[in-house]
C-alpha cells in the first residue's frame, strides 16, 4: 500500500510494523494539562493516540482542540469525529481547521445515541453518516474539493479511518458492512474491544475472503478490564459488546485486588493470539480511565520500542 | 396517518381555566383512529373538563362538538355557529387542524388539546408505529420499503450502527433496528449484494432543513 499522507500511523503500517494507537477522552472542563498529562504518559508507547469525540454523547472538551494541544507537544493524534453533532458544513470546517495544524489521521464515526449522554434531550444531525463522512473526507483530500465541488486551497492531507464491530448484529453483514466503508475509501479500521476471539477470528475469515485486509489496515481494539464488576458492566450495559461468559468467571474467580493483574493479564493473552491472526495490521489499546497501563500492556506484549518513523 | 396524544388534563385545564364557554372540538379522521382526538373522544374530554370546573368551583360552560377533518375548508360550514359561540376553542386535531382553524378564523382563541406525535401506521390494535417522517423524498426503493430516516434512531442512510445488538435498537430494547430488518428483508428478496452499495449524500432541502413545504396542483 502507498503512503498517500504525512500521517506517522500510515507510515508506521505502509512499512509493516504492527501499529500501536491508543486513546485519551478529553475532560469536562477547561484544563488542558489533563489531556497533555494523559498523552505524555503513554506517548513513547503508541504511534498515534485517538481523541474521543463526546463519547457516550456526554459534553466534553473538543476533539478538535485537544488534538491541536497534542500536535502542539508534537504527538501525533487520530481527530475521532462523529456525524452525531455536526451538518455537512461543520464537518468540512473542522476538517479544515485540523488540517490547518497539520493533524493527519481522523476517525469517522457516527457516534454513541444523545439519549445516553448529559444532554438527552438535545437533537442529533446525522446530516451524513460515517460512511458518508469517510467518502467525504477522501473527496476532499484526492480531489481536493468540497462536498460543493468549489475547489478547496491547500487540501487536507488526512489518513482516513473507521471503526469496525465485529460483535454488533446482523453478524452476517458485518464483513459486507467493512467492505462498504472500504469502497467509500477509508484505509485503516480500529475495531470495537475484543474479547470474543472466535468471533473476531470468524469476522477476519470473512474480510479475507472478501479482500478486504488487503485494502484496509485492521487494528485490533483491546480494552484491559480493571475489574469483575467492569467486565458485567461492559456485558449487560455497553451497546454492542461482546464479553463472553468465561471472560465474566475469570475476572470473578480472582480475589478482588488481583483481578486488575488478571484483566491486564486476559489482555497480554488476546494481543498474543490476535498477533497470529492473518490481516491484523496492529492494535488499538483503550485503557478506560486507565491510561497508566498502557506502557506496560505494550512492554509485556512485545510492541515495545516503537519503530522510529520520520 | 398522523398519530396524536391528548394532553395531560392539568395542562389543558391551565389553558382553559379563565374562560367561560369552552368549546371541545374533536377531529374524525386521523386522531380519531388512534383513539385520542375524534368527536367522541371530544365529548369525554368535555364531561372531564366539566368536573373538574365543578372541583374548582368555577363557572364555565363547556360543550363538545367535532367535524371530519379541521384540516380542509368544507367540514367547517356546519359547525360554524358553535365555534363563534365560544369563548376559546381546544381543538383535538393535529397541529394542522389547530393552525388551519387559526387560518379561516383570525379572531379565535384556539387551543391544542393533542401533541400531535407522528405519522405512523396502526401495528395492532391501540399500538401505533412511526415510519415516515416526510423528508420529501422517498429512498424506501434503496432501503428493502423500510424507511432508515423515520425508523433509526440515527436515520443512518448506511446502517447498521455498531449500537444494534440482536435485532433491536441501542437506545431502547423494544425498539427494531431498522437496518436489521432491511438486512433480513434484502436477504429474503435474495438482493444481499445490494447492501454494499453506498447510499449517496441525502438531499434534505426537501425535508425540515428546506423551510416550510408547498405542494401546488397547478390543475385543481
Amino acid at each position: 500500500m502507498n503512503v498517500k499522507t504525512p500521517s506517522k500511523l500510515e507510515k508506521t503500517l505502509a512499512a509493516g510494523h504492527l501499529a500501536v494507537t491508543s486513546e485519551c477522552g478529553p475532560p469536562r472542563g477547561s484544563n488542558p494539562e489533563v489531556i497533555i498529562n494523559k498523552a505524555e504518559m503513554i506517548r513513547k508507547y503508541v504511534d498515534a493516540i485517538n481523541i474521543t469525540d463526546n463519547q457516550t454523547s456526554v459534553t466534553r472538551l473538543c476533539s478538535l482542540a485537544a488534538c491541536i494541544r497534542l500536535k502542539l507537544i508534537g504527538i501525533e493524534a487520530v481527530l475521532q469525529m462523529v456525524t452525531r453533532d455536526r451538518n455537512r458544513i461543520a464537518l468540512q470546517s473542522d476538517i479544515l481547521g485540523a488540517a490547518s495544524f497539520d493533524i493527519h489521521n481522523i476517525l469517522c464515526l457516527t457516534g454513541d445515541h444523545q439519549s445516553f449522554g448529559d444532554c438527552s434531550q438535545g437533537q442529533n444531525v446525522h446530516d451524513l453518516d460515517s460512511v458518508q463522512l469517510i467518502q467525504t473526507v477522501r473527496h476532499m483530500r484526492d480531489n481536493g474539493k468540497f462536498i460543493g465541488g468549489e475547489e478547496i486551497e491547500r487540501p487536507p492531507r488526512m489518513f482516513v479511518g473507521a471503526a469496525a464491530n465485529p460483535f454488533a448484529d446482523p453478524f452476517k453483514i458485518r464483513a459486507l458492512r467493512l467492505a462498504k466503508k472500504v469502497k467509500a475509501g477509508v484505509e485503516f479500521i480500529q475495531t470495537q474491544c475484543i474479547y470474543n476471539l472466535d468471533r473476531f477470528e470468524k469476522w477476519m475469515e470473512m474480510a479475507r475472503d472478501l479482500g478486504l485486509t488487503e485494502k484496509v489496515y485492521i487494528l485490533a481494539g483491546i480494552t484491559p478490564l480493571k475489574s469483575a464488576g467492569m467486565a458485567k458492566y461492559m456485558k449487560n450495559r455497553v451497546p454492542g459488546m461482546d464479553v463472553p461468559d468465561e471472560v465474566v468467571s475469570r475476572m470473578a474467580a480472582a480475589p478482588k485486588e488481583k483481578q486488575p493483574e488478571e484483566g491486564i493479564q486476559i489482555c497480554l493473552e488476546s494481543i498474543e493470539r490476535l498477533k497470529t491472526v492473518p490481516g491484523v495490521a496492529g492494535f488499538h489499546i483503550m485503557a478506560i480511565e486507565w491510561e497508566e497501563k498502557v506502557p506496560e500492556i505494550v512492554e509485556k506484549a512485545g510492541l515495545y520500542p516503537r519503530p522510529e518513523i520520520s | 396517518m398522523i398519530v396524536g396524544k391528548q394532553k395531560p388534563i392539568d395542562e389543558i385545564w391551565e389553558s382553559i381555566k379563565g374562560y367561560k364557554k369552552v368549546l371541545v372540538f374533536g377531529c374524525n379522521t386521523c386522531v380519531a383512529v388512534c383513539h385520542e382526538g375524534g368527536n367522541k373522544e371530544a365529548e369525554i374530554l368535555a364531561s372531564l373538563l366539566r368536573m373538574r370546573a365543578t372541583q374548582e368551583k368555577t363557572e364555565m360552560d363547556i360543550q363538545s362538538s367535532g367535524i371530519e377533518r379541521q384540516c380542509e375548508h368544507e367540514f367547517f360550514e356546519g359547525a360554524k355557529k358553535e365555534l363563534e359561540w365560544a369563548d376559546v376553542v381546544l381543538s383535538l386535531a393535529c397541529g394542522v387542524g389547530v393552525q388551519f382553524m387559526v387560518k379561516i378564523f383570525p379572531t379565535m382563541l384556539v387551543y391544542p388539546g393533542l401533541d400531535t406525535c407522528f405519522l405512523g401506521d396502526v401495528e395492532k390494535p391501540g399500538i401505533f408505529t412511526e415510519s415516515c417522517q416526510a423528508c420529501g423524498k422517498c429512498i424506501l426503493g434503496m432501503t428493502a420499503g423500510i424507511c432508515p430516516i423515520s425508523r433509526c434512531a440515527k436515520r443512518l442512510l448506511n446502517g447498521p450502527c455498531g449500537g444494534s445488538s440482536k435485532g433491536k435498537c441501542e437506545i431502547n430494547k423494544e425498539l427494531d433496528c431498522a437496518w436489521h430488518l432491511i438486512v433480513e428483508r434484502l436477504e429474503a428478496l435474495g438482493r444481499l449484494d445490494d447492501y454494499v452499495e453506498i447510499v449517496p449524500l441525502k438531499d434534505w432541502s426537501t425535508e425540515r432543513a428546506g423551510g416550510p413545504r408547498k405542494l401546488i396542483h397547478e390543475d385543481v
